[in-house]
């Protein structure tokens, strides 16, 4: 079964304090960031942080991905070689615009894991789309590569490029959102919104995160440990959910049993999407410790 | 009266016949106005300096002071630079607490002013001259609870105690707030003072505030003070205490807060009625905010909560969540406010707080506490006086008292602190022994104390993270390592008591790296 991508935490490569127990706030994914958030000058020691990080802590269930500079910077390229021979899950490629940044990508880390001994295609990838470009090649980029997991949107660059800024309202956003997201369900990956910079707000945070479930997106990046509580809340699934897609996934095992592709929930016939949205649900639900139900996770 | 009836009553007793107006001790009758009384006859005297002669004070004896001004006291600098001035030499300083601002102790114990100091902790420039092996005899640190019995069983005399009050009448009822317009500063309970009062050869009551008798209720009593001195400033207010205790951002205090409300709520002390304490400290502080949230979802209410108060403490009370604070002292200034103005909301002694060999105290009626620490080992020894560099940089407070006295002792502390674990093999400094902690709660996990393993069971079955203690300390290990050992010497420089008086461990001197 897919993983749950609800929660993206950034931490800052050069921060040892924060690489050290970034796993601990329960996000689904932790984001170490060797781009942005880390000066010219500490380039090459963020990228040693995160290297013996990854080699040496142990961060349990997270999913471990790593925002690489661009091929295009003097960085880029020695990032790629040390995060993949740490063993990072998913490497997040900034300032995606096009099929070929992806291809070029791949290149690069199909050669690591090569020389590494490292099984071809064991590191995912995820782009992030952060111009009018990137969002408009969304639909060729999701499906440019099989490495793919998902996509991002980089939303202050985006509007920066589009010649506005960012409201709390979010309409600049509105188009990009809704490309990117339906560019990622055409491909089968993962949606992942923006980041809310206003850490004090958590009021307008939880009306984004609101926002973004509602258009559909798996989740969002946080920038605080405080802003993974709201959203594993505001995406938890309610009793209602739980109760009625646990039928669903009994009316699945009973068909199973007996050898029936149709399954049916007092006497209606369940589409596949029910069932697909059952999961998730038990999932979620399971994620949050609202169930404890081995069973209802098992070979889904 | 007449000779033969007296001589009879003496047969029972001894008895002494009235003599009309002869007892000098008694003041006599006086025709003046209450308000003229106040301003002639009166315990204020011109000086600090003519307080200390009346007082009797001579070399080698002890004075005490208290901690309720914090940082931002200047009581303790004020009075020993005037001892110093005045030639006295080798004074045993028994205060309830020093801290950073007490930094200019170490001049007058270079020049033999000072040569003992009780406390329960230091900070800063003080404490790390001590550790350093400024003084010849060790310094005696003693928890709350431990120096109220240590003051009651005479292990430590006070000849003359030195306390600062905010507000303080002609005649000596004195208190830590001011209920004048003229007050300047505050700190809510005089707690720690109070035992001080109680038990001082001569008390001098110093204050900045000269307010209108009675100054009832008060926090010290008349009965209690000798002498009063007025002096322009008794302290700094911003420093003394700050508005409110905020509840701590940082998420890593957070997270610990509210694993530690969870613990609680399972722990099986979660019930109509229950009692509570939180020590300070950022993740025990916001422990109350999250526990709020269980006791309005499950219609639970506290019977008390004990200790340093706060106004997270007192907000729950006038949500009628906690029904009375016992405040032997206040954090803040929305506590020392509730304290002024509140009935259910009393000051307590340290006595009444946290005296080990009174049953009726106030800590042995506790279901719970939540405290802090510096270190723990596996056998769940806390250390709360000394940092991982070996210099003294806290105070034992109520840690011993309150984990000795409450049902359910819990423990916060993040699992590493920049490069240091927090749990090991041996603390550097036992203060509150291993027996009296029951669980603790981390970042990283929870371990319960194996004495106490139906607490484990319960919070096993709520599903809580819980493991072993050696479990926390090697996935410490596995991230940080294991730390070097300090470089100590051979000179003890204190020595730390248990509540009892007893000694529970030592304090070397810690060398410098080029030393060793």
């Amino acid at each position: 079964m897919e993983r749950l991508r609800r929660t993206m935490l950034f931490v800052p490569g050069n921060n040892p304090g924060m690489l050290r127990d970034a796993h601990i706030y329960g996000a689904d994914s932790i984001l170490f960031d060797l781009e942005d958030s880390v000066s010219m000058g500490e380039k090459n020691a963020a990228r040693l942080l995160v290297y013996h990080s990854l080699k040496a802590i142990q961060y349990g269930n997270c999913e471990l991905v790593v925002r690489v500079n661009p091929l295009n910077t003097p960085y880029g390229r020695q990032d790629i070689e040390a995060v993949v021979r740490a063993g990072a899950q998913v490497i997040r490629l900034p300032k995606t615009e096009s099929v070929q940044d992806i291809l070029d990508m791949e290149l690069e880390i199909e050669r690591v894991e090569k020389e590494a001994g490292i099984p071809v295609g064991r590191t995912k990838l995820m782009a992030a789309v952060e111009s009018a470009l990137g969002v408009l090649n969304a639909q060729s980029i999701c499906v440019a590569s099989k490495r793919l997991i998902g996509i991002a949107i980089g939303a202050e660059d985006y509007c920066a490029n589009i010649k506005t800024q960012r409201t709390k309202e979010g309409l600049e956003l509105f188009f990009a959102r809704n490309m990117v997201l339906n560019a990622a369900r055409a491909a089968g990956i993962a949606a992942l919104d923006t980041v809310f910079s206003d850490v004090e707000d958590m009021d307008g945070f939880e009306t984004e995160v609101r926002l973004i479930k509602g258009l559909g997106f798996d989740g969002k990046s946080v920038i605080n440990p405080r802003q993974i509580g709201p959203v594993h809340r505001i995406f938890l699934p309610t009793e209602k959910e739980i109760t009625s897609a646990r039928r669903v996934i009994r009316a699945l095992r009973e068909a199973e049993a007996r050898g029936s592709g149709v399954v049916s929930v007092d006497g209606r016939m369940v589409d596949r999407p029910v069932v697909l949205r059952a999961q998730r649900i038990i999932q979620m639900a399971v994620a949050s410790n609202l169930i404890v139900d081995e069973e209802e996770m098992l070979d889904e | 009266m007449n000779k033969r009836d007296m001589e009879y009553l003496n047969a029972y007793g001894n008895f002494h016949a009235y003599v009309p107006g002869e007892n000098p001790r008694i003041p006599k009758k006086s025709p003046l106005s209450l308000y003229e009384k106040q301003n002639k006859n009166n315990k204020i005297v011109k000086s600090l300096e003519e307080a200390v002669r009346l007082s009797g004070l001579k070399d080698g004896m002890t004075i005490s002071f208290h901690h309720h001004f914090r940082a931002g006291d200047y009581i303790v600098n004020m009075v020993l630079d005037t001892l110093a001035q005045m030639g006295f030499r080798n004074l045993t300083v028994a205060a309830s607490s020093l801290t950073t601002v007490h930094a200019p102790m170490i001049e007058h114990i270079k020049n033999g002013v000072v040569t003992g100091i009780e406390t329960s902790g230091l900070r800063g420039e003080l404490a790390t001259a001590i550790s350093h092996g400024l003084m010849e005899r060790p310094v005696v640190f003693r928890s709350h609870g431990g120096r109220a019995s240590a003051i009651m069983e005479h292990q430590i005399n006070i000849d003359v105690a030195f306390l600062g009050a905010s507000s303080c009448d002609p005649f000596g009822n004195a208190n830590g707030y001011s209920r004048s317009n003229t007050g300047k500063t505050a700190c809510g309970s005089l707690g720690y003072a109070k035992v001080d009062a109680n038990y001082a050869g001569k008390v001098i009551i110093i204050t900045d505030n000269i307010v209108d008798y009675p100054n009832t209720p008060f926090g010290i009593s008349q009965k209690l003070v000798d002498y009063i001195v007025k002096v322009d400033a008794i302290g700094n207010p911003q420093k003394i205490m700050s508005g409110a205790t905020r509840f701590t951002k940082n998420p890593h205090d957070l997270l610990i807060a509210e694993a530690a409300a969870k613990v609680i709520f399972h722990s099986g002390y979660f019930n109509d009625g229950f009692s509570l304490q939180t020590g300070s400290g950022g993740a025990a502080l916001a422990v109350t905010r999250f526990l709020r949230d269980y006791m309005v979802e499950h219609n639970v209410r506290a019977s008390y909560a004990l200790g340093g108060i706060t106004g997270a403490m007192v907000r729950l009370h006038e949500e009628g969540l906690i029904r009375k604070l016992l405040d032997v002292q206040s954090f803040d200034l929305d506590a020392a406010n509730s304290l002024k103005n509140n009935r259910f909301h009393a000051q307590i002694d340290a006595n009444y707080y946290a005296s080990p060999f009174n049953e009726g105290a106030a800590v042995n009626q506790l279901d719970i506490v939540v405290l802090s620490a510096l270190e723990i080992d596996v056998d769940f020894n806390v250390n709360v006086l000394t940092g991982s560099d070996g210099i003294i940089r806290g105070a034992i407070g109520g840690h011993p008292d309150t984990a000795g006295g409450a049902s359910l002792s819990i423990i916060v502390a993040p699992l590493l602190r920049g490069r240091m674990p927090t749990i090991m093999d041996r603390v550097n400094t036992i203060v509150t022994p291993g027996h009296t902690v029951d669980v603790l709660v981390t970042d990283q996990g929870v371990a319960v104390n194996p004495r106490r393993p139906e607490i484990a069971e319960r919070l096993k079955a709520a599903r809580l993270d819980v493991t072993t203690i050696d479990e926390l300390k090697a996935r410490a290990e596995r991230v940080v390592g294991v730390p070097e050992p300090l470089p100590f010497g051979e000179k003890i420089v204190g020595v730390v008591t248990y509540r009892d008086g007893s000694v529970i461990d030592v304090i070397h001197e810690i060398l410098d790296e080029n030393e060793c």
